[in-house]
């Protein structure tokens, strides 16, 4: 009935579902296979004495075949558990598999080696936090992206973050003397309040836009009128700042020009005036030496004609 | 003729010319109606008011599932269990926040770029590099062990953020956020540039419990007390569940109106899970997940 030389003839030399043939080697997809070849001494269809080492469930077994329970092919295998000490497990091989060929203990043990360390891996990553993969839904994803630009509509953002901002206002969160949330009138109060003090905060000025910045100035040629001057005088040095010194030009500029021409109209001052401001920041934006040269009133040049000497 | 239904008529330039003809007449008596209303309402405004009244829109807003979670102005209850909540060390002790910003493991450039601006949102932030040794549990430890009071770990999916996961110290909560529609500062078109100052924070539509708790985790982020002369806000603006960020610098005009300059980075959160205690997923107590059940009306909002 069971004739090893026999079996393996046929799967040598004719078809064995297990065999898997590459053009080096042929290799054995049994998983009673103690090494993964195909070869006569490893093949556990040809060999009537066999064991190999298998795990289950994380535990390791030794399987050995008895040739004489071959018509109960369900009861061929006999195993025995492998402690979890390795130097006991092979112990045990040894044990049970005394008076077997020498090639069968090896290649067992081999074989059990092998698969406690694997064991000893995946109990490690095991413990280790991994990544979860999550499948993308695309069908969910479109929904919420669509609903999120419908929410994003609805919310009106720009609208209700100000009427957030000014209910703040109403209630005074901002104080009573905080610059930012008077109005303009005061606001240029404030900054001349500051200017008296010597202490004229940079960052407020830069952060003005340009048309609130005209409007104090228009203002505050007017206070001049009445034959106050003012200058805005900083503790930064001019080099330090572009934007700073266009409006302390400008400043400069409107008394100057308003001390040197008091009789003259008022509209046409101010005409004067803004004018002087937008040429002085024009030079002032091309080059900054030449802009403080250009300040030099005293000599009673208009700067029309300063200009024309560059 | 009696009058037909142009639909009926079979040569197609009669048919347009009929159907041209009573879209015309329509869209008159439309307008007709719509003078003769204003007319009215001129002479009687009273008339205006009460057809405004009557003529609100049916939005998602209004026709919203009811939530009997949703906090009312005077709810001792909730304002009870507040005050002992986990955010109590800054509401009532007055800690200052100091918050640590970091990345998945092995993060690519576009989320680093993403997370230095998230950074600049919080005064008291700091983006360290995540080690690739480092577990968040581990992180946690330390940032504990630090005095770090706000974790937050942006998560990427293809190279692009899409998540960010808030850890409050010492002793939780945990949130996870989806994260999207991302613009950086430099995407926006006329954005401002960003100053030194601290920002005010304006919460808006945080009304659920769980919402209120979610609101509470973002406050917790900013300092106590902002710098007004900066004139910066952050805005957190819940709506439909999902949580817009936008920073503005603002300017009053005559205290009427309110302009607006946008400061980058926007962005948008749902959240997906909130924990109790610090980040634990395997054995940590959810307080609340968004479940796909929960997405079988489209009226139910849990924030």
């Amino acid at each position: 009935m069971q004739c090893d030389e026999v079996i393996w003839k046929t799967i040598a030399h004719n078809f064995c579902s297990y065999k898997v043939k590459t053009t080096t080697q042929n290799f054995c997809r049994n998983e009673y296979n103690v090494t993964g070849l195909c070869n006569k001494q490893s093949c556990p269809l040809a060999n009537s004495r066999y064991a190999t080492v298998r795990e289950h469930e994380g535990k390791l077994y030794l399987y050995m075949k008895t040739i004489e329970r071959a018509h109960t092919p369900a009861k061929m295998w006999e195993r025995v558990r492998l402690s979890r000490n390795y130097a006991q497990a092979l112990e045990q091989i040894d044990k049970e598999l005394i008076y077997w060929p020498e090639f069968s203990i090896h290649k067992c043990k081999q074989r059990m080696t092998k698969q406690t360390q694997y064991l000893i891996r995946m109990r490690k990553l095991q413990l280790k936090p991994r990544p979860q993969l999550i499948g993308v839904k695309k069908k969910i994803e479109r929904r919420e992206a669509r609903r999120e630009a419908k929410a994003e509509a609805a919310a009106r953002l720009d609208q209700n973050i100000e009427k957030e901002l000014l209910e703040r206002l109403k209630k005074g969160v901002y104080g009573t003397d905080a610059i930012v949330n008077e109005k303009q009138s005061a606001f240029v109060g404030a900054l001349d309040r500051l200017a008296d003090q010597g202490e004229l905060d940079v960052d407020e000025i830069e952060d003005e836009d340009e048309d609130m910045e005209e409007d104090e100035e228009m203002e505050m040629e007017e206070e001049d009128e009445d034959g106050f001057e003012r200058e805005f005088v900083s503790d930064v040095s001019d080099d330090e700042d572009e934007d700073v010194m266009d409006v302390e030009d400008a400043a400069e500029f409107a008394s100057g020009d308003s001390e040197s021409s008091e009789e003259s109209d008022e509209d046409v001052n101010q005409a004067q005036a803004r004018k002087i401001q937008m040429l002085a920041k024009a030079a002032a934006k091309k080059d900054k030496r030449r802009a403080r040269v250009e300040v030099e009133y005293e000599t009673e040049q208009t700067p029309r004609d300063a200009q024309s000497h560059w | 003729m009696p009058a037909t239904d142009p639909n009926d008529i079979k040569n197609k330039m009669k048919r347009s010319d009929v159907v041209n003809r009573l879209k015309a007449e329509k869209a008159r008596a439309k307008l007709k109606r719509r003078q003769r209303i204003a007319k009215e309402e001129e002479e009687n405004p009273a008339l205006k008011e009460e057809r405004l009244k009557e003529n609100v829109p049916k939005t998602l807003e209004n026709m919203r599932e009811m939530d009997e979670t949703v906090v009312g102005e005077n709810d001792e209850e909730v304002f009870e269990e507040e005050e002992t909540d986990e955010f109590k060390q800054y509401f009532a002790d007055g800690v200052q926040p100091k918050i640590m910003v970091t990345t998945s493991k092995r993060a690519s450039a576009n989320v680093y770029e993403f997370a230095e601006e998230f950074v600049s949102i919080f005064p008291d932030a700091e983006l360290i590099k995540r080690g690739s040794q480092f577990e968040i549990k581990r992180i946690v430890e330390l940032a504990i062990k630090r005095n770090y009071t706000d974790i937050a770990v942006i998560n990427e999916d293809k190279k692009q953020p899409n998540a960010i996961t808030l850890i409050h110290l010492p002793h939780g909560p945990t949130a996870h956020f989806k994260l999207s529609s991302i613009r950086l500062n430099k995407d926006i078109r006329g954005h401002g540039k960003v100053g030194p100052q601290k920002p005010e924070l304006i919460l808006n539509n945080f009304t659920t419990r769980l919402g209120h708790t979610i609101g509470r985790f973002f406050a917790a982020l900013f300092p106590h007390v902002p710098e007004f002369q900066g004139r910066q806000v952050a805005t957190f603006h819940n709506q439909r569940d999902f949580i817009f960020f936008r920073r503005h610098r603002y300017i009053f005009k005559n205290g009427e109106r309110c302009d607006l300059q946008e400061l980058g980075p926007r962005f948008t959160l749902k959240l997906r899970w909130l924990q109790k205690g610090t980040f634990d997923t395997r054995f940590g107590e959810y307080e609340w997940m968004h479940k796909p059940e929960l997405d079988t009306s489209r009226r139910r909002f849990f924030l």
